[in-house]
């Protein structure tokens, strides 16, 4: 990477449980701005886990338990001060099953501004336009704005719940395996979608599919039953893995 | 043909049988009150019937319109106090509340929608008549108390609609706004409720429904004077006392115009819920 480095997340000694079950186990790491950062791993070591940490999701689950740090623009987001609303706001989180809100697609785009007591009508008209454009969406769907977004194709969903992110300029967006309910071409074209935003917004992004980390990604992780086992530049994560188990994974041998 | 077939068909038929005898008795019923409740409309004239002011059956005057007023009056007093408190427990017993405190009142608001309800009329005619009469003025017997008892008895069936149809709304949208940093009052208000809104509307239209062709609990506490209230402090009649009072002793044309009134509810009734689906349906589509 060119230029001067900057760690706009810093996660230290995360740990966390679902009532006894340690489902993080100390993760230490980084993430850098305007970068992509990929997180791969077997199913349910954590991943989901630990992108919800990042923008205290998994508050709302019952008998979930955080310890340790994560600072976001150098600040500890676990610290009992920290106001909750803004920091969702500035980190924003892309589900796996697109999920428009059954309003119509201009409401959907609009939310997060009402919410946050942003309603001056041009403004909202105009953030409206730039993000559907930022998703390649305003062509699509100039006309059918006031239609019901649940109409829309999976894609078109998955698009405009981005879309519906971005109308809060979020400092970085989270993405838990955004592709896996697209078909292959679809999820190309949401791959393309990400380079693109890397210019504006940090991406982490969760996924199962090595070929996308390898693609989109500037900096891969490796979970395994709770722990980061390796973090570095996609390149050389997959090429030449330092750790023994990442390098089974990446090549398949894994179990 | 196999045999399975032939068990299919035998069971398609059965089924049909069951349905068609289930609606023909229905059929049957309507049938039966149009028959007795028209013909002294057209003799009087409709117009006489809906718009006409005196109730003096011995005198050959058979004007509902204060009835009609009143069922009217005290169904919608019942809505105005019924839905909010049925919406606003549901609200709080799904969203806001912990998981066991909803799972225990939710049977406890069930169960009393089970009370029969000369209780509640009982209840109403034991404390709220009085606590109106002294502190509001009038007679105690009065559009309002029979608001208040009705809100209360339509309670159950909204606010357990309400629960259902608020459950049903998939997590995904209340993970998608809270993530977007919206409050979870926001979110109820700006996603759950309308994602929730056509079972709510069911529910509200079945709490109309029974609170429009209640009789018992009424006739206890709203003083049954066939006159247009002129205040909510004042008594009133509805379409079903008015049939519920005079039945027993009606006979010749005072009984045809008792089924005149029952033909009145049905079509008021059938309106209402019309115009109750056909808002949710518009609400819906757009
Ligand atoms: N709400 C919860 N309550 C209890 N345990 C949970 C909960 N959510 C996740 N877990 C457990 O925590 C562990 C990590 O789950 P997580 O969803 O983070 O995994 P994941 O890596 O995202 O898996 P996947 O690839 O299948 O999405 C799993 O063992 C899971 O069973
Ligand atoms: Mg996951």
């Amino acid at each position: 990477m060119i230029g001067t480095v900057k760690n706009i997340i810093e996660v230290k000694n995360l740990y966390v449980y679902y009532a006894k079950f340690q489902a993080l186990k100390g993760i230490n790491l980084n993430i850098q701005a305007n970068c992509i950062s990929a997180l791969i791993g077997p199913s349910g070591c954590g991943k989901s886990t630990f992108l919800r940490a990042l923008n205290r999701m998994n508050d709302l689950i019952e008998g979930a338990r955080t310890e340790g740090q994560v600072y976001f623009d150098g600040k500890n987001i676990y610290h009992p001060d920290t106001d909750l609303l803004t920091l969702r706001r500035r980190v924003g989180m892309v589900f796996q099953r697109p999920n428009p809100f059954p309003l119509s697609i201009e409401d959907n785009v609009t939310y997060g501004l009402k919410v946050h007591g942003l309603t001056a009508r041009n403004f909202l008209e105009e953030r409206l336009y730039r993000s559907l454009q930022a998703v390649n969406l305003w062509e699509e769907l100039k006309d059918r704005l006031d239609e019901n977004a649940l109409k829309l194709t999976g894609e078109q969903q998955q698009r405009l719940c981005i879309a519906r992110l971005l109308a809060l300029e979020p400092e970085v967006v989270l993405m838990d395996e955004p592709c896996s309910a697209l078909d292959p071409m679809a999820t190309g074209r949401i791959e393309d979608l990400m380079y693109e935003l890397k210019k504006d917004y940090t991406i982490v992004i969760v996924t199962h599919n090595m070929q996308q980390a390898a693609r989109v990604s500037d900096y891969t992780g490796y979970f395994l039953l709770g722990d980061l086992v390796e973090f570095g530049e996609t390149n050389q994560i997959f090429t030449s893995p330092q750790d023994k188990r990442t390098e089974d994974y990446i090549t398949g041998r894994f179990g | 043909m196999t045999k399975i077939e032939r068990n299919e068909r035998l069971i398609r038929l059965c089924l049909l049988v069951v349905a068609f005898s289930a609606i023909s008795v229905l059929a049957v019923i309507t049938i039966f009150i149009f028959e007795q409740g028209t013909p002294i409309m057209f003799k009087y004239g409709f117009k006489n019937f809906l718009l006409g002011q005196d109730w003096y059956p011995s005198e050959k005057s058979f004007g509902l319109f204060p009835m009609i007023v009143g069922s009217l009056m005290v169904t919608l007093g019942a809505l105005i106090i019924g839905v909010p408190l049925g919406l606003a427990s549901a609200i709080f017993l799904t969203e806001f509340s912990n998981r066991r405190l909803a799972r225990i009142l939710k049977p406890f608001i069930e169960l009393l929608a089970g009370i029969p309800s000369v209780v509640y009329g009982f209840i109403g005619l034991m404390f709220l008549i009085p606590f109106i009469r002294e502190n509001l003025g009038g007679p105690g017997l009065s559009v309002l108390a029979s608001s208040i008892i009705l809100g209360v008895m339509i309670l159950p069936t909204v606010t357990s609609i309400a629960i259902d149809s608020i459950r049903a709304v998939p997590d995904s949208f209340r993970e998608g706004s809270i993530a977007l940093g919206a409050t979870k009052w926001q979110t109820v208000k700006m996603v759950i409720l309308p994602a929730a809104r056509s079972g709510i509307v069911a529910g509200v239209v079945l709490g109309m429904g029974r609170a429009i062709g209640e009789t018992m609990a009424v006739i206890m506490v709203a003083g049954n004077a066939a006159a247009i209230p002129d205040s909510i402090l004042a008594p009133v009649r509805t379409l079903t006392s008015n049939i519920a009072l005079e039945m027993a002793y009606a006979s010749g044309e005072h009984r045809q115009a008792l089924f005149a009134t029952g033909v009145i509810l049905f079509v008021i009734i059938m309106i209402l819920n019309t115009i109750a689906n056909l808002t949710s349906a518009r609400q819906k589509k757009r």
